[in-house]
C-alpha cells in the first residue's frame, strides 16, 4: 500500500515557483530522503504533505486518503522539527503527552503509551524535566518520542540533526536509522545533508529549483545519477566532471579528454551501448574518485587501465589519500590508499575504473549511459 | 563629568517631588507663613490621615478615599482585559498568518497615534449611545480599547521571537488557537505580561482627560479629583494637605514600579525563548 502519493503538486508563491509538478509514491515501510540545497524546495513539500501548508495544486494521499482538506492533526501523520519544537513551558511528560490530551485519551493510556514510548528511546530519568534542563541530543529523542507516540502512518523529519554536533550527529543517525528498522515506521526525512540521505533511506529523492531530479534507491542515485546536478551534489567529494568527446574506433566507442592535446586522454567504454548515438558528439565525462586509484590497484579480475597523470595536490585524510590530478589537462579528485603519497608536482600511474563511468548528455545534462 | 551632569539632571527631574514631599509633611500654618519651599520644623503626618478620610472634596467630606476606589475600579479590570485582549491579539498577528494579518495589526497600532483629544468626541457619542455616560464602566471600555493598541503592538514584539515551528508542532498534535495559546504561549509571556500591566496600570491610573470629561461628582476618579480638591478650596489653600493627597494618589503606581520594575527592563530586553 502507498503510504504517501503525491500528484502533479506545485507550489507558487506570487510569481516564484517552488514546488513544480511533483509525483511521489511512497510505499508504507520505508524510508525517503528528500534531498537538496537549501532553497530546492523539500522543506515546503514536507510542510504542505503536513498540511501547515497549502500546495497550488495537486493531491496529497496519506494511506490512501486525499488529506488536501484535512487539518494537520487528522491527517495521522507525526512531525520532528530541525529545532525540535518542545513546548518550553512543559514538562518532557507533558511535552509527550500534549497530544493524547488534545484528543481527549484516557490518562490511563496515555500514561501506557509514555512508558513504552520513555522506554524505547531511553528517557525514562528525563520525563520530569523541562526542554532547558535537556542536552541538544536528549532535546533530539524527545522529540522523537512525541512523534513516536502517536504511531501515525508516516512520520515527517525535518531536518532533524543539522543542530546537532559532528559527532552527536553521527550517533543519533544510526539511532534513526536503527529505530526504523526495529518499528518499520514509514519515514519522509528531510535533509540537505547527502551523507544523511545515503546512510539512511531506502530511497532518496533528489531536489533541485523546485523539482524532483530522481527517486530512487541510494546504489542507483549513486552509480547512475540522472543528470549533472544529482552526479554533483551526491558523494563528497563530488564526481569528477569534464567535457570530452565520443569517438568510434574499430572496436567500439572512446572517449576522449582534452582531444588534441599531447596528453590527450582515450579510454575504451564496454557495455555503453546507449552512448552510440553521442558518437562523434560532443558529452560530458564523469568519474567518481574512488574509481580513480593508485596504479598498483585492481578493480576487477580484468586488468586495470593505467594512465600517467601530473599530481597537483595531495591531501592525507588518515583513511584515504585525496590526490587533485588531471586527466587530459582537466581536475579531477582520485581517491588511493592512505599509505601512498605521490609529491605534487610529478607524475604518477594510476588505475581507472572504467566500469563506472558516467556519461551526459551536455546540453541536457541527462545521463545517456 | 558624566556624574556631574546626571545628578544635575536628576536633580532638577526632582526637585518638585521634593518640594511636594516636604509640603506633605508641614502644617498649613508653616507654608503660609513662610514660603512654598522648606524643611518642616516637624512632622506633621496629620495631612495625611486629612487628605485620605477627612478632606472636602466638592460637597462630600470622606478625603480622596472614595476617589482612589473608583480609580481601582477602572484601573484593574481596564488593565486586565487590555493586557489580555493584547496578548491574544499579539499571538494572533505574530503567529498565524492569515489574510490581511499586517493590515490589521498596523490598523490597531495606529491608534498610538492618535492624540487623545481627537478620540474625545467620538468617544462622546460611543458612550451616549451605549449608555455608559457618567459609569465607571465606561472608563473601563474606553481604556480597555484605548490600550489595546499599545498591549497588541508591545506582545507582538514579544511574540515574533517565538520560533513557529512551536506552533506547527501543536497543530499537528491537535491543539487549536486558544489551546496553543493557553498551554504554550502564555506560559511563556511573564515577562511581557509585566511590561504591559505595568505600562497599563501606570497609565490609565494617571489618565485624567477621559476621567474628567465623562465623569462628574463622587463618580470620578483620584486624578480628576485632585482638580477638585484644590479648586474647592475657597478659604486658605490647604498646600500641606493637597500635597498629602498628590503623594497618596501616586503611590498605586509607585508600587507597581517597585514591585514590577526588574522586569520591566528584562521583560523589554528579552527575546523569548531559547
Amino acid at each position: 500500500m502507498a503510504a504517501l502519493s503525491i500528484r502533479g503538486l506545485s507550489k507558487r508563491y506570487a510569481n516564484l515557483e517552488v514546488l513544480k509538478d511533483i509525483a511521489l509514491d511512497i510505499e508504507s515501510g520505508e524510508f525517503t530522503v528528500l534531498v537538496g540545497p537549501s532553497g530546492c524546495g523539500k522543506s515546503t513539500l514536507l510542510n504542505i504533505v503536513a498540511g501547515l501548508d497549502r500546495p497550488s495544486a495537486g493531491t496529497i494521499e496519506i494511506g490512501g486518503r486525499v488529506v488536501n482538506d484535512v487539518a494537520p492533526k487528522d491527517r495521522d501523520i507525526a512531525m520532528v522539527f530541525q529545532s525540535y519544537a518542545l513546548y518550553p513551558s512543559m514538562t518532557v511528560r507533558q511535552n509527550i503527552t500534549f497530544g493524547m490530551e488534545c484528543r481527549h485519551i484516557p490518562k490511563a493510556e496515555q500514561d501506557a503509551a509514555v512508558a513504552n514510548v520513555a522506554k524505547l528511546l531511553q528517557i525514562e530519568p528525563l520525563l520530569g524535566r523541562k526542554p532547558s534542563q535537556l542536552s541538544g541530543g536528549q532535546r533530539q529523542r524527545v522529540a522523537m518520542g512525541r512523534a513516536l507516540v502517536r504511531n501515525p502512518l508516516l512520520f515527517l523529519f525535518d531536518e532533524p540533526l543539522s543542530n546537532l554536533d559532528a559527532k552527536l550527529r553521527v550517533e543519533m543517525r544510526m539511532e534513526i536509522k536503527r529505530l526504523h528498522q526495529r518499528i518499520g515506521a514509514t519515514i519522509v526525512y528531510v535533509t540537505h545533508d547527502q551523507i544523511e540521505a545515503m546512510t539512511m533511506a531506502t530511497r532518496i529523492a533528489v531536489m533541485h529549483q523546485g523539482s524532483v531530479q530522481q527517486f530512487a534507491d541510494p546504489d542507483t542515485v549513486y552509480r547512475f545519477p540522472a543528470n549533472l546536478f544529482v552526479a554533483r551534489f551526491m558523494g563528497s567529494p563530488p564526481m569528477n566532471t569534464m567535457p570530452a568527446r565520443l569517438e568510434a574506433e574499430n572496436d567500439g566507442p572512446v572517449v576522449v579528454i582534452g582531444a588534441g592535446r599531447v596528453d590527450e586522454l582515450r579510454l575504451r567504454l564496454r557495455g555503453y551501448d546507449a552512448a552510440a548515438p553521442f558518437v562523434g558528439r560532443k558529452v560530458v565525462f564523469g568519474i567518481r574518485p574512488e574509481c580513480i586509484a593508485e596504479g598498483s590497484r585492481t578493480f576487477s579480475s580484468e586488468a586495470p587501465v593505467l594512465v600517467e597523470a601530473p599530481v597537483e595536490l595531495v591531501e592525507p585524510t588518515g583513511a584515504e589519500t585525496m590526490v587533485l590530478l588531471r586527466l587530459g589537462g582537466e581536475p579531477a579528485m582520485a581517491r588511493i590508499s592512505p599509505d601512498i603519497r605521490p609529491a605534487p608536482g610529478t607524475s604518477a600511474v594510476f588505475a581507472l575504473d572504467t566500469r563506472r563511468i558516467c556519461l551526459f548528455d551536455p546540453e541536457t545534462e541527462r545521463l545517456i549511459a | 563629568m558624566i556624574y556631574l551632569a546626571v545628578s544635575l539632571i536628576a536633580a532638577a527631574w526632582l526637585a518638585p517631588l521634593v518640594v511636594v514631599v516636604l509640603n506633605s509633611l508641614r502644617t498649613n500654618e508653616e507654608i503660609a507663613q513662610g514660603s512654598m519651599i522648606g524643611w518642616p520644623q516637624h512632622l506633621a503626618w496629620s495631612n495625611y490621615a486629612a487628605a485620605w478620610s477627612g478632606f472636602c472634596v466638592a460637597e462630600t467630606c470622606a478625603g480622596i478615599r472614595p476617589y482612589m476606589l473608583n480609580s481601582a475600579l477602572v484601573t484593574i479590570p481596564a488593565t486586565i482585559f487590555s493586557t489580555l485582549l493584547g496578548a491574544i491579539a499579539g499571538y494572533a498577528v505574530s503567529l498565524w498568518r492569515f489574510r490581511g494579518d499586517n493590515w490589521i495589526y498596523g490598523i490597531v497600532t495606529l491608534g498610538l497615534f492618535l492624540p487623545q483629544q481627537m478620540r474625545l468626541l467620538p468617544w462622546t457619542i460611543v458612550l451616549r449611545d451605549v449608555g455608559l455616560i457618567n459609569t465607571l464602566t465606561g472608563l473601563v471600555l474606553i481604556h480597555t480599547i484605548q490600550g489595546l493598541s499599545f498591549t497588541t503592538l508591545f506582545c507582538r514584539s514579544y511574540y515574533v521571537a517565538i520560533p513557529h515551528e512551536l506552533i506547527r508542532a501543536a497543530r499537528i498534535d491537535g491543539a487549536g488557537f486558544f489551546r496553543i495559546f493557553w498551554r504554550i504561549i502564555l506560559p511563556l509571556s511573564g515577562p511581557i505580561l509585566i511590561v504591559t500591566v505595568i505600562w497599563q496600570f501606570t497609565h490609565i491610573w494617571n489618565e485624567f482627560l477621559y476621567g474628567v470629561t465623562f465623569i462628574t461628582g463622587q463618580q470620578q476618579p483620584v486624578t480628576a479629583a485632585l482638580i477638585a480638591l484644590s479648586a474647592a478650596v475657597a478659604d486658605i489653600p490647604q498646600h500641606g494637605v493637597q500635597s498629602a493627597a498628590v503623594i497618596i494618589a501616586a503611590l498605586p503606581t509607585l508600587l507597581i514600579y517597585l514591585l514590577g520594575g526588574k522586569y520591566f527592563v528584562r521583560g523589554l530586553t528579552a527575546g523569548a525563548v531559547k
